[in-house]
């Protein structure tokens, strides 16, 4: 199918393992190391989801979510945050931002496949 | 996944913690030095924050646990509870110590090393006396290794069961990405559906109201499905939502209670097949208000207040990035390569040096005249495969960078252990070297580091009795100087003690009593094997590692060693080295119709041998008198076994440095030329030969040892006495 | 070599070598080639069957005549000998022989062990005796002829 999505973690471990998981199942995967990296990523082009870690320089997860969202033709894109905290107050505080759904780490490669799939229909 | 790319991103993995690291004590050398920032601290906390994730993906439990616990301190600092004081600022650098050990022994895969529970415990323990800590800023769930620790664990007989749910999207639901047709398509396919929708009496299609989704859903569901299986679809959209699942038999008594329940009950239901294929097209057609997420939503957060778009068909907006735009970011894009392709180019690439070097023979053996196309097309071949030469091996060069940060943590282990203050400055820490001129730089410059921080720093009574700070100075330099690298160790301490040094020599029978030595000779006296100042032995410098050691390590490596100090002022090693292993400048000689290389760095000069210039000393020993100075005279050819004794007639001599900071002079029959030659190793192949550091390849195909004159006029090479002569 | 392979003991290839009068042999495994003699540079403080070391394509080889370290007298080293290339645990050397003669397939149940004649420094290096027709063939055994290896060698 070909779906396009965009994942942003400063942690290159983390890009490359999600890079590499949805690529196995025919995604094509941009990736961007910040939030600012990311919605200079995201002009011009609309991927079929995004997915944001939180903690990052320049620009955190909450702060691009809000961004994206801010963005017009961009608020229906599902957002996942990938993140290591399930704290409940973070999650809380993704879902204000804007967030779709979210993916504890470290994932399972079926799993975040699924989620991607769940929220792309 | 393949199990390749897992193994590949699992380097990539230990590659990044390095760089992580890098950038952990940058952050925390900024913080000791007191010019730290919020952003400071966040990348102290970020780099730990990655390394935990990462270890949590390749189940790395000691290292998560280790960081985890670290990162919750390093939270406090960045809330502000915990202040960067320079007691706190030394326990973050050990504990980045403890967690470079921790990553160590995930990448290597050996027992977990010491826990580093003290410092971890030291760092809790600032963490409660911090005013005002709030439990729950420190309240993360430990990062388990369970795939899937949100979703709650229902379980449900196996069988077929049939579902009711009632399923009422809030608002936020859309606002958050989310999309109710996909959930009703997700739970389609799950199993069998029948599919109700609920539409209040009065459809409000008034914008006014447009932001408030006003369908529902009652869903009926048939498979072997459980409850977990349906929660799971819900996982995301729980808090916004009116969601209710019951077993199919609970539906009919209408007790629900909750708002899903009172809108289902709306006599306006209208039931509709949900066939997965058919979601789409039902969205297009049925596209109220309340299922575009796109409309109307502006008002629900100011802070995110879109402009005045009236529908999601409005023209993209350009990306407004929600903070100030910093400069870009500045890192090359790179690639990793394995280092044998590296290695196997670089092997090549010495290959393509001789070959070029055989043909330039052959070509001027042939007799080819100066200027014609031949001579001038070698001559730019010479000038690429120079060009090659220098890119493949820029390859391999690295900056030092990593290797200086082992050393900051050698001062802090040392200095605690000795209970001296020693602070570690580097300067060109950006400077590049070869790969494994920095891995075999790393124990000679431990030790000289340690042994800076054991004799050269005073304790801080002492300094502060000589009017210096009580916290000693080690200046650690690397810099590009004359095609090689430089390297000092300079520290701030009292000096070379000469007297001491002079009667511990003296004491040790390595001079006489009455020996005539320079200031430069005496401190050369510390490279003597044996040599040892500490009076008393400490931790780290009882290891029976002399600076002789350290001397061999650095001239194995090509380099030479020197030292200079002041008394009161302090001591100052100054290491030159090759910028490659791979190449060498050398002097080619013939000796015994041998061909040799002496190393260009070890010749001091070059002379014609005179019979009057030689002095007999006792029955074999001769020494060359030059200019004032008598220096130890050996025949090369007989050294080598390659002859009994030289013949008559003049000859030239080679004056070299030697370890100890001495001379030599070696007799050689010619000397042929001064080139750059290829590095080769015997020892993979054969084993070390006295007297011999390695071989190259000459420009007739044949192989010429590279010698060790250090080695090879050592006192009596080890195994001079099976010398058999080989006439080749 | 198709034949019925229950009954057939397993068979190794060996390279078999003149050394003076006497034949002897190697796994073939360990051969990597053979190259006509070239001369080589000399070692210093080097054991005398150490011949010294020549340039195989880049990679300074250490050749070992064999008869001297079998020994016997050396091998005469002129344009009609041949170097074995051989490598056991990546660790390669070259053994300067008179000729290679012949490439053996034997099965190990015609190896016999060698006579125990201890101190002899011949039979420390071989492995093995066995017969081919009239010829009597000793099997090399190549780790004890290397060069000591660099860990050794310290």
């Amino acid at each position: 199918m070909g779906l396009n999505i965009l994942a942003v973690d400063d942690s290159r471990t983390m890009r490359d393992m999600v890079r590499l998981t949805l690529a196995s199942v025919g995604m094509n995967v941009t990736v961007a190391e910040d939030g600012v990296h990311g919605l200079e990523l995201l002009e011009g082009s609309l991927p079929d989801a995004i997915i944001s870690d939180i903690n990052m320089p320049r620009l955190d997860g909450f702060g691009f979510i809000r961004a994206v969202r801010g963005i017009d033709r961009l608020r229906a894109v599902p957002i996942l945050v990938l993140t290591t905290e399930s704290a409940p107050e973070l999650r809380a505080r993704a879902r204000d931002a804007g967030a779709t759904g979210w993916i504890v780490k470290p994932f399972d490669p079926r799993k975040l496949v699924h989620t991607v799939q769940l929220v792309t229909g | 996944m393949s199990i390749d790319a897992m193994t590949e991103i699992r380097a990539s993995f230990f590659v990044e913690c390095e760089e992580l690291m890098e950038s952990l004590h940058d952050a925390l050398a900024i913080l000791d030095a007191g010019d730290g920032t919020d952003e400071t601290v966040n990348v102290v906390f970020r780099a730990v924050h990655s390394i935990k994730g990462g270890a949590g993906a390749f189940g790395l439990d000691a290292l998560v646990g280790f960081a985890h616990r670290l990162e919750t301190v390093l939270d406090e600092l960045r809330a502000g509870r915990l202040d960067p004081t320079p007691g706190a600022v030394r326990l973050f650098f050990q504990a980045a110590d403890m967690l470079h050990d921790h990553i160590r022994a995930a990448q290597s895969q050996d027992a977990p090393p010491p826990t580093g529970e003290d410092v971890l415990r030291a760092l809790e323990g600032l963490m409660q006396a911090a005013p005002q800590a709030e439990p729950e800023a420190v309240d993360f769930t430990p990062t388990g290794l369970s795939f899937d620790p949100m979703l709650p664990q229902w379980t449900t007989p196996p069988g077929t069961s049939e579902w009711t749910i009632r399923f009422r999207p809030h608002a936020g639901l859309y606002r958050s990405g989310n999309e109710a047709l996909l959930i009703l398509r997700a739970l389609a396919g799950l199993g069998d559906t029948h599919t109700t929708c609920i539409v209040p009496p009065a459809l409000a299609l008034d914008p006014a109201t447009a932001e408030q989704p006003q369908l529902g859903w009652i869903i009926t569901l048939t498979g072997d499905v459980s409850e977990a299986d349906i929660r799971e679809i819900f996982d995301f959209v729980t808090d916004v939502c009116d969601l209710d699942i019951s077993p199919a038999d609970d539906a009919a008594d209408g007790s629900a209670t909750d708002g899903v329940a009172a809108a289902m009950a709306s006599p306006d239901a209208i039931p509709f097949r949900l066939a997965p294929d058919s979601i789409v097209a039902a969205a297009n057609h049925d596209d109220p208000p309340a299922t575009s997420p796109g409309v109307g939503e502006a008002g629900l957060a100011p802070e995110l207040q879109p402009p005045p778009a009236p529908s999601n068909a409005a023209a993209p907006a350009p990306a407004q990035p929600a903070s100030p735009k910093a400069e870009p970011d500045a890192a090359a894009a790179t690639i990793r390569v394995d280092l044998d392709r590296v290695d196997r180019l670089v092997n090549l690439v010495g290959e393509l040096v001789i070959n070029q070097a055989m043909l330039a023979q052959s070509v001027t053996e042939a007799g080819m005249a100066e200027n014609t196309a031949v001579m001038n097309g070698l001559e730019e071949f010479m000038m690429l495969t120079r060009d090659i030469q220098d890119g493949v091996m820029m390859i391999r060069a690295q900056p030092v960078k990593p290797l200086f940060q082992r050393m900051a943590r050698i001062v802090r282990e040392a200095s605690t252990g000795v209970a001296k203050q020693v602070r570690l400055r580097t300067e060109g820490d950006q400077t590049e070297v070869d790969k494994t001129v920095i891995e075999r730089l790393s124990d000679p410059l431990t030790h000289m580091i340690r042994n800076s921080v054991d004799h050269g720093i005073e304790t801080p009574a002492r300094r502060l009795a000589a009017g210096k700070p009580a916290e000693g100075v080690i200046t650690l330099s690397a810099s590009h100087r004359a095609g090689r690298v430089l390297i000092e160790i300079c520290d701030d301490g009292a000096g070379i003690d000469r007297a001491r040094v002079r009667d511990i020599a003296v004491a040790r029978g390595l001079i006489a009593a009455d020996a005539q030595l320079t200031e430069a000779e005496v401190d050369n006296l510390l490279f003597l094997p044996g040599f040892s100042t500490a009076s008393q032995v400490s931790a780290l410098s009882g290891r029976g590692v002399g600076m002789d050691v350290v001397k061999r390590a650095i001239t194995a490596l090509g380099g030479r060693v020197a030292i200079a100090s002041e008394p009161g002022v302090g001591t100052k090693f100054s290491i030159s080295l090759p910028l490659t292993l791979a190449v060498l400048d050398g002097m080619v000689v013939r000796v015994a119709d041998q061909t040799l290389v002496v190393p260009l760095s070890s010749i001091v000069e070059t002379a014609t041998l005179t019979p009057q210039a030689i002095r007999r000393i006792g029955r074999s020993a001769e020494v060359l008198h030059i200019r004032g100075d008598l220096v130890p005279l050996f025949d090369l050819g007989a050294r080598l076994g390659f002859r009994q004794a030289r013949a008559a007639g003049d000859r030239v001599v080679i004056l070299t440095t030697q370890e100890d900071g001495g001379r030599a002079a070696l007799i050689v029959d010619a000397i042929m030329e001064q080139r750059q030659v290829v590095i080769k190793g015997l020892s993979r192949n054969y084993g070390r030969v006295p007297g011999v550091a390695a071989a190259t390849i000459l420009g007739d195909g044949k192989v010429a040892l590279i010698l060790d004159p250090s080695d090879l006029t050592r006192s009596s090479p080890q195994t001079a006495i099976d010398a058999i002569p080989l006439a080749g | 070599m198709t034949e019925n392979l229950s009954t057939a003991a397993q068979e190794i290839e060996l390279l078999a070598f003149r050394l003076g009068e006497q034949e002897y042999c190697l796994d073939i495994m360990s051969v990597r080639e053979i190259r006509g003699w070239t001369s080589a540079t000399p070692l210093p403080f080097s054991p005398a069957h150490v011949k010294g070391v020549i340039n195989l394509r880049g990679t300074v080889l250490p050749v070992i005549d064999l008869a001297v370290r079998l020994g016997m007298p050396p091998v005469r080293a002129d344009e009609r000998n041949v170097i074995i290339v051989v490598s056991v645990n990546g660790h390669t050397a070259g053994l300067l022989v008179d000729a290679v003669s012949d490439i053996l397939s034997i099965a190990t149940d015609q190896l016999q062990p060698p006579p125990d004649l201890a101190g002899d420094l011949e039979s420390s290096c071989i492995s093995a005796l066995t017969l081919v027709g009239q010829r009597l063939i000793r099997v090399l055994q190549l780790g004890a002829v290397l060069p000591a290896r660099p860990a050794e060698a310290a």
